[in-house]
Formats: structure tokens, sequence, C-alpha cells
């Protein structure tokens, strides 16, 4: 059960992120594309939310708003700042690998209610991976300065990956085939394993979450048991 | 680039031009135009064609492109009259 | 609170069956293009792209269609600036799906204004160089979460009685993007005022912060509508030539009738003291708005132009190398 919360936080800390890009993006088209993952993502936290919260009765909005910055399951990948689109992008593609076949696996999982929430998610997050490949193919394969900013944030970004298999081992497969597919169509490589930054399951995060949360629950925190 | 796009929104319907958008290919124009014209489930179908590949007639040969047509009224069903009785026809 | 029906809507949807009852009346069409234009637009027919039209209203057609373009971009920005502190999630959702349908808006009239044969990046670049306008309203700052429910009530408001009438505009790309546009805008309005009611019933601070955003944007949200008849200069041809549809005074009339019965059910105050209804005339009187603050605003002294403006040019500078890339990248697959 800590898992749902997990997988929620993930897609709500997502959403949060990008939501930032709203009216910040290169062209009104991908500015429509990134709100829709972020609507997407924060669908997804809600529906994972509200189950998490009835095993002791509390609503989606108590958990978002009213959680300490250590009671926040999310991996750390989710939080870091958006950077430059190339930042944004690479998040995506590594998060959405591991989403995908996460909420395919629990669309055939003992837990029914998960499996009924996964068979929503699934279908989303297979778009949000499709489109962080479009970008990362086409940034990696742009010029010279979009393939170094997009090496740049694939190196940078890479150590945070490991967590994500924490809850989910048997993911990582999946995840390497199709994270090395797209990089190689971008011209793009994979660091090799270092640094493996962790702690995020366990309420341990960056310095970064603090920031986000205290800007997520600034207002509602404001008006205690207030209506909205 | 700029393309128009045209979406069928049912089974049964023809594409329909719904508007324009810009993109830099044709993958990258069939996403976005999901995502701007069928936020609503609007659509079944896309087709998005780059504006530059359009041929288009001009109003001014109106007359001897369209015009025929309108001669031959025999291919309007008003033109003819049903018989009394006659049903689904 | 709002009742069942659509009001707004159904203007709408009766904009949209005129359309098409108009299309099948033909126009007598003889050689003097002039004539077939006039002629077209007394009949309630569309112009579409490929017509000849004079080369003013062309012009007139660009600059007003880029400009409303503008206005849903730059208008993006005071709403984003509350999403990441929605105070519920449900609210956080519905406020990125509006700010999601203004991107979604402005890029339909962008396409609009392309048919007229200009391209998007002309309009940007005269937006960022400031030798074309968005609505004015966009300068003022959302300083509170209340100021989501008085945008979505009163902005949007006084947007969508500006606007319905554009369903019946004489250029059919414009028309027809104006009638998906409303049919959109109408649960904006909506929201906005859910969020106000809620607020104005809700603790004292909330109903505090209801009543503070009304006041500070009731007289902007009037000031839309523009000058008053007497000192609007570009009106009369764009009437004929059924462009714009109502004059200034009569569609802010329209919306101050429209706000009074809508605010006493919000229980929320109208900031004006001389607000009554006239029997005579059989609207409500009210006090005009500052124009003298409008085009102090319009000029570029408002409270955010500058921010909105370097905001906006950011977006567009920063993004250079994301558009290079992907056009790169296009052309280089389409060689291979």
């Amino acid at each position: 059960m800590s898992n749902v919360l997990a997988y929620g936080d993930d897609a709500l800390v997502t959403a949060q992120r990008l939501a930032q890009w709203t009216s910040r993006a290169h062209d009104l088209e991908e500015d429509i594309a990134l709100t829709n993952i972020a609507l997407d993502q924060l669908g997804a936290a809600r529906m994972l939310l509200t189950y998490a919260g009835e095993a002791d009765g509390r609503t989606e909005d108590d958990l978002a708003y009213l959680r300490e910055d250590r009671e926040f399951r999310n991996c750390l990948l989710v939080e870091l700042p958006n950077g430059d689109f190339a930042f944004t992008i690479a998040k995506l593609l590594f998060l959405a690998a591991y989403q995908h076949p996460l909420y395919d696996a629990l669309r055939d999982g003992e837990d029914e209610r998960l499996a009924a929430i996964a068979g929503k998610t699934v279908k989303e997050s297979a778009y949000h991976l499709d489109h962080a490949a479009q970008w990362t193919v086409r940034l990696g394969d742009g010029t010279e300065e979009s393939h170094r900013r997009m090496q740049n944030a694939v190196d940078e970004l890479y150590p945070y990956t490991h967590e994500l298999f924490e809850l989910a081992p048997s993911l990582r497969g999946t995840w390497d085939s199709t994270v090395d597919a797209v990089l190689a169509e971008a011209t793009l490589t994979r660091p090799a394993d270092g640094w493996k930054p962790t702690g995020g399951r366990q309420g341990v995060h960056t310095e970064h979450l603090s920031y986000l949360i205290a800007e997520l629950q600034v207002l509602h925190r404001a008006h205690p048991g207030a209506q909205w | 680039m700029l393309w128009e796009v045209f979406i069928r929104p049912r089974r049964g319907l023809s594409h329909t031009h719904v508007g324009s958008l810009h993109a830099p290919d044709a993958e990258m124009a069939l996403r976005n135009a999901r995502d701007v014209y069928t936020r609503r489930q609007e659509g079944v179908s896309i087709w998005v064609i780059p504006a530059s590949a359009i041929s288009a007639s001009s109003p001014d040969e109106k007359d001897s492109f369209f015009d025929p047509a309108a001669d031959k009224v025999y291919r309007h069903p008003t033109f003819y009259e049903v018989p009394e009785g006659a049903a689904h026809i | 609170m709002y009742g069942s029906d659509f009001p707004l809507l159904d203007e709408v949807d009766s904009a949209e069956r005129e359309l098409h009852e108009a299309a099948g009346r033909s126009v007598e069409r003889g050689t003097d293009l002039q004539r077939y234009f006039d002629d077209v637009i007394a009949a309630d027919q569309k112009i579409e792209p490929r017509d000849w039209m004079p080369d003013a209203y062309r012009k007139t057609l660009i600059r007003q269609i880029a400009q409303h373009a503008h206005s849903e971009i730059i208008g993006m920005q005071p709403e984003g600036n509350w999403i990441t502190r929605a105070p519920s999630l449900k609210r956080k959702a519905i406020l990125l799906a509006k700010v999601q349908d203004e991107a979604g808006h402005g890029l339909y009239l962008y396409a609009a204004a392309e048919t007229l044969g200009i391209h998007r990046d002309e309009l940007v670049e005269l937006l960022l160089n400031g030798r074309q306008k968005y609505s004015s309203i966009f300068n003022y700052p959302t300083l509170t979460w209340a100021d989501m429910g008085a945008i979505g009530w009163l902005v949007d408001g006084a947007a969508i009685v500006n606007q319905v009438p554009l369903c019946r505009c004489s250029y059919g790309p414009y028309a027809r993007a104006m009638i998906r546009i409303c049919k959109e805008e109408s649960f904006h309005q909506r929201q906005g005022y859910e969020i106000l009611h809620i607020l104005a019933h809700g603790t004292p601070g909330q109903r505090e912060l209801a009543q503070d955003a009304v006041n500070r944007w009731w007289y902007p949200s009037l000031a839309m509508f523009g000058p008053p008849d007497t000192e609007s200069t570009h009106s009369e041809q764009s009437m004929a030539w059924k462009i714009k549809r109502f004059s200034n005074d009569e569609l802010r009339q329209r919306f101050v009738d429209m706000c009074v019965q809508q605010a006493s059910v919000l229980t929320l105050e109208i900031p004006d003291p001389d607000l009554r209804w006239n029997d005579e005339r059989g609207h409500y009187d009210y006090t005009q708005p500052d124009y003298g603050e409008l085009m102090r605003v319009i000029k570029g002294d408002g409270p955010c132009n500058r921010q909105r403006m370097a905001h906006r040019r950011a977006a567009h500078d920063d993004g250079t190398w994301v558009r290079e890339a992907a056009a790169a990248h296009a052309k280089r697959k389409a060689a291979a």
C-alpha cells in the first residue's frame, strides 16, 4: 500500500513541475502538449492519492496539502527542477519509460482498484513516452547546440534513474531496452553506472522538494478547513 | 511549417477541415493535431497535410469550373416527383 | 446557480445555424469584384481566404484577429500564475485545463489570421515589438486566488459578450474559429463564477478575498469594451464590413445588465454606488471606468505590461534553439 502513495507522489510532483511550463514553451503546440501531460499526471495522482488515503480516512487534498516534506514518497528524479527543455524531456523520457511498464504490470496485478486505475493511466503513459521519445530524437539529432544540451541532460539525470527500480526491479530490463533504443536513434550515449542517489521512497529528498511543497501547499494551509 | 488538419469525428463521417497548426514534420503534426483539435475527444481519425501541398481552385475560375454542375438539375433529388405510396425514396 | 440553460451557447448555436443557412443562398456574381464582395457581406454570407477583398479589409482583419490571438496568449500569464498554488487538486486541474484552452484559442486565431497571407512568426514579432496590441485587461496582476474567480466571471464574461457577435463576422475562418472558441469559453466563465460563489459563502477570510478581487477587477473589465462610442475611431468601417457587429457602449451595457443579477446571487457587491435600474432606458445606469487609465495601460504603463512582454519575449527567445533543432532534424530526414 505504501507503493500506491509512492506512485501517486511521483505523478503529483511531475504534474507540478510540468505545470510550470505553462506559457513558457517554445511554441503554442508544445505548451498545449506539456499541459496535456501535466493534466494526465495530475489525474493519475488524484486517483492514486484518493486510494492511498482511504486506509486512514484522508482525502487526496489531505495528502497533497497537509503532509510534511519528509512524508512524501516520490522518487528524486521528478522533484528536480525543470531546467531547459532538454532537461525536461530527458526527465520525462526516463520517467515515462518506467511508468508505462509499471502501469502495464499493475493492470494485471492482484489489487483490483490499482488495476482499474492503471488501466486508464497506461494509455496516457504510452503517449507521454512517445512524446518524450520524439523530442529526444529531434534534440539529440538536431543541431550541435541541441545535441549538447540533450547529452548534458542525459548525463546529469541518469544517476537518478536507478532509484526507480527499488520498488520494481523487474522493470529494469524493459526500461533499459526502451531508453537505449531512443538514445541510439537520437545519437546520444548513456553514461556509465556510477553515483546512485536514493532516499525518496523513505522521505529523504533533495533540497528541491521542500520549495516545491511550500508553493503547492501555501494557500491551502493559509485557510485551514476551508472549501474551495 | 504550416499544416492543415482534417478530422473524421466519428465513424461514418468524412474528414472535415478543422484548422491549421505549426509543426516541424508530419509525425509531430499528427501528435500536435491530436492535442490541439481532439482535446475533448473530438476525433477518430486525423489527417495532416503541409499547407503548401494543397492545390486550390481560384474563385475567379468559379464560373467555368463549377457552373456546369448547376445546369445539370437532374443530379438533384428535388428534380424528380416521387410517385404516391412509394416509401423510402 | 446557473440553472441548466446555456443562453450564450444558444447564441453560438444560432450563429452556426445561420452560417449554414446563408451558405445555401446564392449571390449573383458579375465581373465587378468589389460589388460581389459587398453583396456577399450584405447577404450575411462569408468571405473566404481566396476571395478578392479590399486591402483595408484584409489589413483590419489581420490586426483584429492577431490582437485577439495575442490576448489569449498573454492571458495565460495572469491565470497561469496560480496553477502551482491552486488550493485543491480539483481546482488545479480545472485551472490547468482553462489556461490550456487559452493556448488553443490563440492557436486557432493565429491559424485564422494566417489564411489572410501572413505568417505566425510575423505576428509574434509584431506583438513583441509592440506594433500589435493585446487586451489591456491582462496588464493587471493576479494578487490572490480569488482573482481566478473574478477573471472567470468578469473578464471571461466580458470576453464572451464581445466574442459571441464575432461568430457572425463576415470572414469565414474567423467566424468558424469564434464558434469553436465560444463553445469552449462558456465553461470558463462558469468555473470562475463557481470559485467566487464558494469563496463568498466560505470563511470570513475567503469572503474578504472574493470581495477584494471583485473590487479590483470590475472597472478594468468594463474598460475591456474599449473607449465610449463617441471616441472610438475604427468602428464605422468595421461595422460596415460586418467584422464588428455591435458598438462598444451597447456591449458594455449588455455586460453590466448581466452582471448585476449574477452579483446578487454571489452576495458580493459591485463597487459602484451609482449602479441602479433605470426604468425608462430598461437598463442599469452605471459609472463609467476611467478611460484615461485605459489609455495609459494601452500605451504601456499598466502595472504588468513590461512583465508580460518580458515573459513572452523570454519564452520565445529561450525556445529558439528548440525550434532550430526541430527544423534541422526535419530537413535532414527529408533529404535522406
